[in-house]
């Protein structure tokens, strides 16, 4: 040891890293990752099934489990992040976060829940329910007919109060049980895939069912509107391997509908699907769900499970797919960056996704609804489809109703029927006290029309010339105890909530338009500056129709716009 | 994309404001209004990204369309009507800046604000939009400050992150009005994966992300463009200047990196301003004798050193030189020159031992690094540099990475690599360690160390197996390939398997992927060449290339990443004991004609001795005056005790630097000198391609450059030179090197970078070498046989554990610049190891705990470091800490061809304390 010179000052040692940047992998952490993923594939595209697993298994996202899982699937760490911080089913917990509450009671808050009470049952519950549970506002679980709902851990109530959802809470989850479907048994028996099969053996012709299609005039249900028979022609047209995705993500708020059928008569749907992937030839097919719909999962998985085993129904594989809280994931481009594993953030068009879709090969997108018609369609001929309509529009709409009238629910209505009919002939007429005062065409989006104009054809097309359009025909009811205002703010919010956050005129626009909207009084020449520029400007769907509700108070109702009345 | 010189003149007619205009195919609607001079508003969109259509401020109006289309991202179609400029499109443009204007902070963070220069074009008024919440700074990072209250979502840091320097730190978290960029999970910068690189920082339009201290706020009084002087990467680079102070460094567009760079070029060169600076010539008190450990504080050394004039430094410094060649013989005598210093430096510093020493006693750091690839290249191809350059990843189908860590060493030509990844490349990472571009890798081969011989005959052993060697390739050029195959017999993958730790199955894909890609391209490092078979390595490597006709093409070939920005320089200029410049060796009559030809001087003969040898040659008592100039031996020779023996016993040592190094203590003479921005030169990067440094700031003190201090001791020793300048030197050299005749000083002043061969002044460089024929007698490659053998000293029961010894991202080589960058010291403070977690709890440590590690020459004490990327018995250890200098334990075996040390492998023990 030689002898250290006496100029030679402390080095002063400061801190170093006791191991490399960032958050290492916890081998517990590592090995309950790997446990609880099993066999199933590391592909970039299952990152959300997995996330999904963690969170039902250990009640969030822990962050070790999360820095395990990158390790696993080879990804970096804010990859993970950024996607599972994305959807609102996934809650993240760090390393100083509280433990996760044991149950979450989500409580929508959406327009019709809105008018029915949930601000109120939030803030009952909230006084209410034990430091273990967690009540949380949501947007639309697709129950709007039965609102107020709040969903118990996965188990929805409906017309729910403080002491329904307490008792469920005490009973654990043993609540209301759904209507039995038709299995595939059953739908067999009655005459079900007969019309697949004889595609299988080829007495149908391809060509054949496009050209029906085409005559029936069947345009998507989802609530774009675009002509099936043209879109299955021009997806066939590409080259393959061409792939199909459905989207079952019914978040527009007011709708229910595919739920609605999905829970009675699942194969009618599957028939339809399977037809559409064996005309345009699809090498394979992706059911996005919305993960609100807990019940239907279960039921396609089963029913899913049986058509598999079904020898005679070959198909192309299958694969379930559950959302994870994005209403803009209903939305076809966002809907497959999240078939990708990624954040749901809608893509530029062009290039359009029957050209480059899903994993970038041309795909068949399609909402559940507008399958579920093939078969009648094709069995009944499309006549039986065009012979129905009112006011010279043509075929059957499948109207969610919802809001104050005396029967909520699917209705089944010829195209084009009006807003007077429609309460009048299917829904019961007005709830007992109230009057008929307004109404959401196409939900959230569709923009707010006045009883006065309840006259008006609803149909895809007829409603453009009022700054409005049927989209999903989800109809609110509004009646003079609710305020327009009031509704169009809970839109506009719900937007925000929603907003993908990509854009400029989406991302800030909603915010601001919530803050205006919010004042006592509106700034309605910058409002519709503001939402000029979300129309034109947004890169999707949502933010160019969200300024649509807004739009129709300043419009339809300026009365609710000077005196400040809030009902 | 780019519109180049090569871009196809179709033209797509469109109308855009009224008037005709036309795109070129390829380009969209904003870049054809940028050519026209139309000018549309963007944020999100920025040349060198990918364009993201998010920010919306660049909307326009096609007519039959429902709504505006974002011009960055739309191609016209022939006959489309475009308005940028009338009301609609102005709407849009204004509403989006102004909703971005109304969450702005009242700070200015920076003076280049593209929001606000675009809402000043607009004439925008104050926003009428209530801001959104405040957001924290977040300080967290020594070189970066984080201000996102001023970030306008528009994700182009994201991009720079993601997808060009594919560091992936930085995402894209939450939804909506909650959107925001995060560090790895939404944590403080500081405490994140974050290397540094500053390329989010560079795309920035807001100043959210800014320099730290702001240091980009403040108005530069000039700004150079250069280059940077730590790795072969070789980044061009922008200094801003002021009052002869570096403010900061921004990445300009070079060949070699495209504007990107790393922590250390852009963050890492306030170390020419560090108080430690030499600025007065130093002699020896004669009441201080050498001591043995460097034990000294470079701030205070009026215990040893007293200062001297010029005059009287320069006379002490020669005279000691002169006194021992004409005493003891010119062959007491050695200089090693600088692989940092310029081309013209090295040059003469070579010319200088020659002509003034009379001995051909010269050598770099080369020897302690690629001396072994070198070899091997020049006895198989005839050529030492490599084939392609790192750009050519890009052209390649498969990249095989071994030996190297370039996500640490070169960085930025790693970001060429991840980016090939992303395009469907496939990439092989073969590395004792799991280092940072394994994430990347389709394969990663995690062997065990000192088995690359084996490993490659294995993977060699299954390309003839599968048919897949090119005999073509084979028979048209090459010699020997029926050696090769006999001598493979005896590796078949099931047989080295158990010797490298990778399955047969594995071995035979790789040579699979590798053999039938169109093209595949090697890159390797240390792990190659520091062990005493490092020659044996590199021939191992270049029989893989030969053997499946991986060469002479693009996206092929032998890449031996150069680890100092002017390694392949100072080499190529002779600073090389046994070749004078451009590699033509010593001992060849014709060569040494021609040399004493231009010198005008007779030469000596025989080779000279390589730097550890002069080490040996020191204690043997053959040696006994030498002048080092920036090199650092006293840290980075292997088994240090010995060396540093070595240099205390010198008679006369001359060092020049610009900090008084660990070498520096045992000088006689330090005499101070100029820092990379305080000259001008050229400077030769790993891509063989000359650049030009240009001199940024002055010296400090009375530091002088470089090219002044080497020819005035030439003079005193007897040459008779009169070089004013750099210029002057560089016209020398290129009647000396046939290689770089074509490149003249003006040309580099207008190009910036030549590649070499560049023989005559019309030829425009060859990045790609060997397409016909390879340099050596008969134009053949010639084959040479690796026998597996094993390192000089493995593991023990008494020194059980295996040494790896390398480099850090933060710090560079024996620390002398990087210790005194106030961010890269901050970043990287202090000596650490890395082991695995299972053997540090083996051992009953923890992470964080000070441990020592012996070997059989020496101990050091340092921080343990967990780290799973490391393999358990195995330590990784840094040699940039003169506190725990690692050559300390090193082991002194050299590769009996290149005389490389074995500075990859020995065997230690760990206690802790």
């Amino acid at each position: 040891m030689e002898a250290k010179s006496a100029s030679r000052p402390k080095h002063k040692r400061k801190r170093t890293r006791s191991k490399p940047r960032g958050r290492a992998v916890e081998p517990l952490a590592l090995e309950q990752v790997r446990r609880l993923l099993g066999n199933e594939p590391r592909r970039r595209d299952l990152l959300i099934e997995h996330l999904h697993k963690l969170q039902d298994s250990y009640g969030g996202l822990f962050a070790r489990h999360l820095v395990a899982l990158a390790r696993e699937m080879n990804l970096a760490h804010t990859e993970v992040y950024e996607v599972a911080s994305f959807y609102h089913h996934f809650d993240i917990i760090r390393e100083t976060d509280p433990d996760p509450a044991a149950l979450t009671v989500r409580v929508c808050d959406s327009v019709t829940c809105e008018m029915f009470g949930a601000n109120e049952l939030v803030q009952q519950l909230g006084s209410s329910v034990g430091d273990n549970i967690r009540v949380q506002r949501v947007p639309c679980v697709g129950r709007c007919d039965r609102a107020p709902v709040a969903v118990v851990g996965k188990t929805p109530v409906d017309h729910a109060s403080p002491s329904s959802v307490i008792a469920c809470i005490d009973k654990d989850k043993a609540a209301a049980v759904a209507a039995p479907c038709t299995g595939l048994e059953q739908y067999r028996s009655e005459g079900g895939y007969v019309l697949f099969e004889s595609l299988l053996a080829g007495d149908i012709s391809p060509k054949d069912i496009i050209t029906k299609l085409n005559d029936s005039g069947l345009r998507g249900l989802g609530g774009a509107g675009f002509p099936a028979g043209r879109k299955w022609q021009i997806v066939s047209g590409m080259p393959g391997p061409r792939l199909m995705a459905i989207n079952i993500d019914e978040g527009e708020p007011g709708t229910f509908k595919d739920r609605h059928y999905l829970e009675r008569d699942p194969h009618r749907f599957l028939e339809g699907l399977l037809i559409a992937a064996h005309v345009v030839d699809v090498a394979e097919i992706y059911i996005y769900l919305r993960d609100e719909y807990a019940d239907c999962r279960k039921i396609l998985q089963r029913e899913l499970a049986l058509l598999q085993d079904n020898a005679a129904l070959r198909h192309p594989p299958i694969q379930l797919r559950r959302g994870a809280g994005a209403y803009i994931c209903g939305e076809e481009s966002a809907m497959i960056e999240s078939i990708e594993g990624k954040r749901g953030m809608p893509r530029l068009r062009p290039p359009f996704v029957a050209e480059v879709g899903l994993f970038n090969r041309p795909t068949l997108e399609h909402n559940l609804e507008t399958l579920y018609w093939i078969r009648d369609i094709l069995q009944q001929g499309p006549e039986w489809f065009t012979s129905n309509g009112r006011h010279e529009r043509k075929g059957l709409r499948s109207f969610s109703v919802s809001g104050r009238v005396k029967k909520p629910g699917v209705h089944l209505a010829p195209a084009g029927i009006t807003m007077h009919e429609l309460i009048d002939e299917y829904c019961g007429g007005m709830l007992d006290g109230h009057t008929f005062h307004a109404y959401f065409p196409g939900g959230a989006s569709g923009g707010i029309l006045p009883a006065s104009l309840g006259d008006i054809p609803l149909d895809f097309d007829t409603l453009n010339e009022y700054g409005c359009f049927i989209g999903s025909a989800a109809i609110i009811v509004l009646s003079k105890h609710d305020s327009v205002k009031t509704a169009a703010l809970n839109a506009m919010r719900f937007f925000e909530h929603e907003s993908c956050g990509q854009c400029t005129p989406c991302r800030v626009g909603t915010a601001k338009a919530v803050t205006l909207m919010e004042q006592t009084n509106w700034d309605q020449p910058l409002l519709h500056e503001l939402g000029q520029a979300m129309m034109d400007a947004s890169i999707c769907g949502l933010g160019q129709a969200a300024p649509n509700p807004m739009l129709c108070v300043m419009k339809y109702f300026p009365e609710e716009l000077t005196h400040d009345s809030d009902s | 994309m780019t519109v180049t010189a090569d871009t196809p003149a179709v033209a797509i007619r469109f109308t855009l404001n009224g008037e005709a205009v036309s795109a070129l195919d390829g380009e969209t609607i904003l870049q054809a209004a940028q050519r026209h001079g139309v000018e549309i508003p963007h944020l999100c969109y920025t040349n060198g990204l990918r364009a993201d259509g998010n920010c919306r401020a660049c909307m326009v109006e096609i007519e039959g369309e429902r709504v505006l289309a974002p011009s960055c991202c739309r191609q016209p179609d022939e006959g489309m009507t475009v308005h940028s400029d009338n009301e609609r499109a102005r709407r849009s443009q204004r509403m989006v800046l102004e909703l971005l204007q109304s969450d702005m902070p009242e700070t200015t963070y920076t003076r280049d604000n593209d929001l606000d220069s675009w809402s000043q074009k607009l004439a925008l008024g104050k926003p009428r939009f209530a801001p959104r919440p405040a957001v924290a700074a977040d300080l967290s990072h020594p070189a970066m400050a984080v201000n996102l209250d001023a970030c306008i979502q528009c994700t182009r840091c994201i991009r720079a992150c993601r997808e060009v320097q594919v560091n992936d730190v930085i995402g894209y978290a939450a939804r909506g009005s909650s959107s925001r960029i995060v560090f790895d999970m939404d944590d403080p910068m500081g405490d994140s994966t974050c290397v540094a690189c500053g390329e989010c920082v560079q795309a920035c339009p807001t100043g959210a992300l800014m320099p730290a201290n702001d240091a980009g706020l403040q108005q530069p009084d000039k700004r150079v463009d250069s280059v940077c002087p730590y790795c072969g990467v070789g980044c061009q680079l922008t200094f801003n200047i002021k009052d002869n102070r570096i403010l900061h460094v921004e990445g300009r567009d070079g060949p070699a990196n495209h504007n990107r760079l790393c922590v250390k070029g852009r963050y890492g060169f306030d170390y020419v301003h560090h108080r430690q600076r030499l600025t007065r010539p130093l002699i020896r008190r004669d009441d201080a004798p050498k001591t043995l450990s460097p034990d000294i504080d470079p701030s205070d050394y009026s215990g040893i050193f007293r200062e001297a004039s010029w005059e009287e430094a320069l006379q002490h410094a020669a005279g000691g030189l002169r006194d021992i060649r004409d005493r003891k013989g010119r062959k007491a005598l050695a200089g090693f020159g600088s692989a940092k210093g310029s081309n013209e430096e090295a040059y003469l510093f070579q010319k200088l031992v020659r002509t003034g020493f009379r001995s051909n006693n010269v050598d770099h750091c080369t020897r302690l690094c690629h001396a072994s690839s070198v070899v091997a290249l020049l006895e198989m191809i005839g050529s030492g540099a490599v084939s392609n350059p790192v750009q050519d990843v890009a052209e390649a189908d498969v990249i095989i990475v071994i030996g190297a860590n370039p996500t640490e060493n070169h960085p930025v030509a790693a970001t060429f690599m991840k980016n090939a990844v992303k395009n469907g490349k496939t990439l092989i990472v073969i590395d004792p360690r799991r280092n940072n571009l394994a994430r990347h890798a389709q394969y990663v081969l995690q062997f065990q160390p000192d088995t690359d011989v084996a490993l490659l005959n294995g993977i060699m052993h299954a390309v003839i197996d599968q048919g897949l060697a090119d005999k073509d390739f084979i028979a048209d050029r090459t010699n020997g390939y029926e050696d090769l195959k006999k001598h493979l017999e005896n590796f078949s993958p099931e047989a080295v398997a158990p010797l490298c730790g990778i399955d047969a199955g594995t071995l035979k894909e790789v040579a699979r992927v590798y053999a039938s890609a169109n093209a595949s391209m090697i890159l390797w490092g240390m792990g190659i060449s520091q062990h005493s078979h490092g020659t044996d390595n590199s021939r191992a490597l270049i029989s893989l290339a030969l053997l499946c006709g991986q060469i002479g093409r693009p996206g092929t070939g032998l890449h031996p990443l150069r680890g100092q920005n002017n390694v392949q320089g100072a080499s190529d200029v002779g600073l090389i004991p046994m070749v004078y410049p451009d590699y033509q060796r010593v001992d060849n009559e014709d060569a040494r004609k021609r040399f004493e030809k231009l010198w005008g001087t007779e030469l000596d003969p025989e080779p000279g001795l390589t730097v550890v040898e002069i080490m040996h040659a020191v204690l043997d008592e053959k040696i006994h005056g030498m002048y080092i100039m920036g090199e650092n031996p006293a840290m980075s020779d292997p088994n240090l005790n010995h060396a540093r023996k070595a240099l205390a016993s010198l008679d006369h040592l001359v060092v020049q630097d610009i900090f008084l190094t660990e070498t520096a203590f045992y000088a006689d003479v330090v005499l101070p000198a100029s820092a990379f921005a305080e000259k001008t030169g050229t400077f030769t990067n790993t891509d063989r391609c000359v650049q030009l440094g240009r001199q940024a700031i002055d010296p400090p003190g009375e530091a002088r450059q470089d090219l002044w201090i080497i020819q005035q001791l030439a003079t005193r020793l007897g040459c008779d030179w009169h070089y004013e300048g750099p210029q002057q030197v560089f016209e020398e050299m290129r009647k000396a090197m046939p290689s770089i005749a074509g490149i003249s000083w003006q040309r580099l002043q207008q190009q910036e970078s030549v590649t070499y061969p560049c023989v005559t002044e019309n030829d425009p460089g060859q990045p790609i070498i060997f397409r016909e024929d390879f340099p050596t007698g008969d134009g053949r490659a010639q084959f040479v046989i690796s026998p597996y053998r094993h390192a000089q000293e493995t593991p023990d029961p008494e020194y059980p554990f295996v040494l790896i010894t390398g480099r850090q991202l933060e710090h560079w080589h024996t620390g002398a610049m990087t210790r005194r960058a106030t961010v890269l010291n901050e970043l990287e403070p202090s000596p650490v190891a890395s082991l695995h977690p299972d053997t540090l709890r083996e051992l009953g440590a923890e992470a964080g705990d000070p441990i020592t590690l012996s070997s059989r020459r020496g101990n050091v004490e340092v921080t343990a470091r967990a780290d799973d990327a490391v393999q358990p018995a195995q330590v990784f250890l840094p040699f940039c800490y003169h506190e725990a200098a690692a050559n300390l334990l090193t082991n002194e075996a050299l590769d009996p061809d290149a005389k490389i040390p074995e500075f990859k492998y020995c065997a230690i023990r760990v206690s802790t304390l």
